[in-house]
């Protein structure tokens, strides 16, 4: 379930992060699997869990947000309905993967990292998928896609936004 | 070139069944209760005894390591940790074991633990490799349910669980301490050594932190003996050896070879040989991204293992993936887009590090335009150097040697780039 940053209401968030955090509190080195959970309920990490996290676990908040800004996979705000994340590896490189980068940000009209006005798709650069077999290489939410042209990423896009 | 029978990973292109029932048939776990008995001193011995050097690119000696971790406990429990965070350019061996052969390493984690004591091991794989997860996360579950997991896995009497952890896009999680802070839930910022891992490793406990091959190899070796395994290669670099070529040749593949094979057969054999014959070869990356490149011309005859390639060549084997590069390659850009990655990586704990790799890069930057004094050329080798061996961990040597390994064998090249764009002949030479 994704939400937008509006309307993460406080109570919502409360229950949710106190649940997640009872849940997995108790395993070694729980910071990360939490963090994970919560992009998975909300689709990002909301910045007001973070005291509840730090107060939970015991940590600094500035150690909690630390963490959050470490690793690229967590994101601080809400990305669009779909995550399109397109190989930047050399592999990729090598078979075109930069011209079919290009062409996407002149579709979408948008950046690496940023979100299309309508919410629909936001962009990312990932440093190989491990599919250099079939480059060009990227990833739509959850799926991959291989040997990928900008007239298949579009179908799969467009089937999303139905 | 290596017989079929003596290969270890009997599925890596994923061509054969890769349930359990069909690692069963390939002869993976097999005895295993049987190895497990005979005891733990046995187990390290027979690891010395073959000469296995670890496979994630610093190639110290499997066996010695997992002797340093205490024979009787404190009180504290042991780990063993596998490092499935493959993300250096050019590497991509593991992928194949974990994506086609999982029960190698399943079974190799299951002998390794109880060698070290340690009732838990943690496999952190790099969050990018999805496919991977799942196929290892299967098998997992799949070795479970057949009971070779679990309380008294595989009927050896040792109570034994494997976790999958899985990282989130950090180059730097490679490295063994990052990777134990990491998984304790931190940021990924490599730690101080000592003390070692094996002293005071995950939660201040005895760690061993091993790559997925060094792992995956162990209950074949075992099987078949220490001797077997010590048969193949050069002294001191004994073994087979999964080597991954990409770059320039006519068929790029992953493939398990005796160590010491030497470069022009391994090409020539499973690579269909460069392309545009050995006259076009320019220079090797014989080790992964982090180490120097070679000239083309010293690589034909080269002996490919730890000590041939560090002493003769001024290299390294490191993962053994060997990126080849042909004429037509701009070797001064493909290096400068390696230092773009170790910039890009840097965790900027330690200042020579962070802010060295950056200026490196945009020196780099400049010289694959020409657009520098022939003297920055010595600067930049300087800097480099301050870099190397100055910082916590080995990203700052694995920044600082491909640059080192560029000037060392083409300096000519940045010269020449360099002198055409003061004359403005530079159209020719601005090769993309």
């Amino acid at each position: 379930m994704r939400m937008d940053a509006a309307n993460v209401a406080e109570d919502v968030l409360k229950t949710s992060t106190d649940r997640i955090l009872s849940d997995l509190e108790g395993l070694e080195g729980p910071l990360l699997p939490i963090l994970h959970a919560l992009q998975d309920e909300f689709g990002f990490v909301p910045q007001q869990a973070v005291p509840l996290i730090a107060e939970r676990l015991n940590l600094g908040k500035a150690e909690v947000a630390g963490v959050i800004s470490f690793y690229h996979d967590f994101r601080a705000a809400p990305a669009g309905r779909r995550v399109l994340r397109v190989c930047r590896a050399e592999a990729c490189q090598s078979m075109g993967g930069n011209e079919l980068a290009q062409r996407l940000q002149e579709r979408l009209g948008i950046g690496w990292g940023e979100t299309t006005p309508d919410g629909a798709v936001t962009l990312e650069p990932v440093y190989c998928l491990g599919l250099c077999a079939c480059a060009p290489a990227v990833q739509v939410d959850g799926d991959l896609l291989g040997r990928a042209d900008i007239d298949r990423i579009e179908t799969i896009l467009s089937e999303a936004a139905r | 070139m290596l017989k079929d029978e003596d290969r270890i990973f009997t599925n890596i292109y994923g061509m054969h069944d890769r349930t359990l029932k069909g690692a069963q048939s390939r002869g993976h776990w097999d005895g295993t209760a049987g190895l497990i008995q005979k005891g733990r001193d046995w187990i390290i011995d027979e690891m010395k005894a073959s000469g296995l050097r670890g496979r994630g690119g610093a190639g110290f000696p499997t066996g010695l390591k997992w002797s340093f971790m205490p024979k009787e406990s404190d009180g504290r429990p042991a780990y063993l940790v596998v490092n499935a965070d493959e993300s250096e350019p050019g590497t991509c061996k593991d992928r194949e074991i974990m994506r086609h052969d999982p029960h190698t390493l399943i079974e190799g984690c299951l002998v390794a633990s109880f060698a070290m004591n340690a009732h838990a091991c943690y496999i952190y794989i790099r969050g990018e490799y999805i496919r991977e997860r799942e196929a290892l996360q299967a098998a997992i579950d799949e070795a479970y349910e057949a009971g070779l997991l679990g309380k008294n896995a595989a009927g050896s009497g040792w109570d034994f669980d494997l976790y999958l952890h899985h990282g989130a896009g950090a180059y730097i999680c490679g490295e063994e301490t990052a990777l134990l802070e990491s998984l304790e839930g931190k940021k990924g910022m490599p730690r101080m050594k000592p003390p070692f891992p094996a002293g005071a490793g995950l939660y201040g406990c005895p760690t061993t932190v091993n790559n997925v091959e060094s792992i995956a190899v162990v209950p074949t070796i075992l099987r078949r003996g220490a001797s077997w395994f010590a048969g193949f290669g050069r002294q001191n670099n004994a073994g087979t050896k999964l080597f991954a070529v990409s770059g320039h040749v006519n068929n790029p593949c992953v493939v398990e070879e005796a160590m010491s094979i030497t470069f022009e057969e391994l090409i020539e054999k499973h690579c269909g040989g460069i392309r545009g014959g050995w006259d076009n070869l320019k220079a090797v990356i014989p080790g992964g991204s982090s180490v120097p490149c070679v000239r083309g011309e010293s690589m034909r005859d080269a002996i490919m293992d730890f000590d041939y390639l560090r002493g003769e060549l001024g290299s390294g084997l490191g993962t053994a993936a060997v990126i080849v590069m042909d004429k037509q390659t701009d070797i001064i850009k493909a290096i400068w887009r390696l230092a773009k990655f170790y910039k890009h990586e840097s965790c900027g704990q330690c200042t020579p590090c962070r802010e060295g790799t950056g200026w490196m890069m945009r020196v780099m930057e400049r010289l694959v335009r020409g657009e520098a004094e022939v003297e920055e050329i010595d600067m930049l080798f300087d800097v480099t150097k301050q870099v190397e061996g100055h910082t916590i961990c080995a990203l700052g040597d694995a920044a600082a040697w491909p640059i080192q390994g560029l000037i060392r064998n083409f300096r000519d090249e940045i010269e020449d780039r360099i002198k055409a764009q003061k004359s403005g002949r530079s159209g020719a030479m601005a090769a993309e």
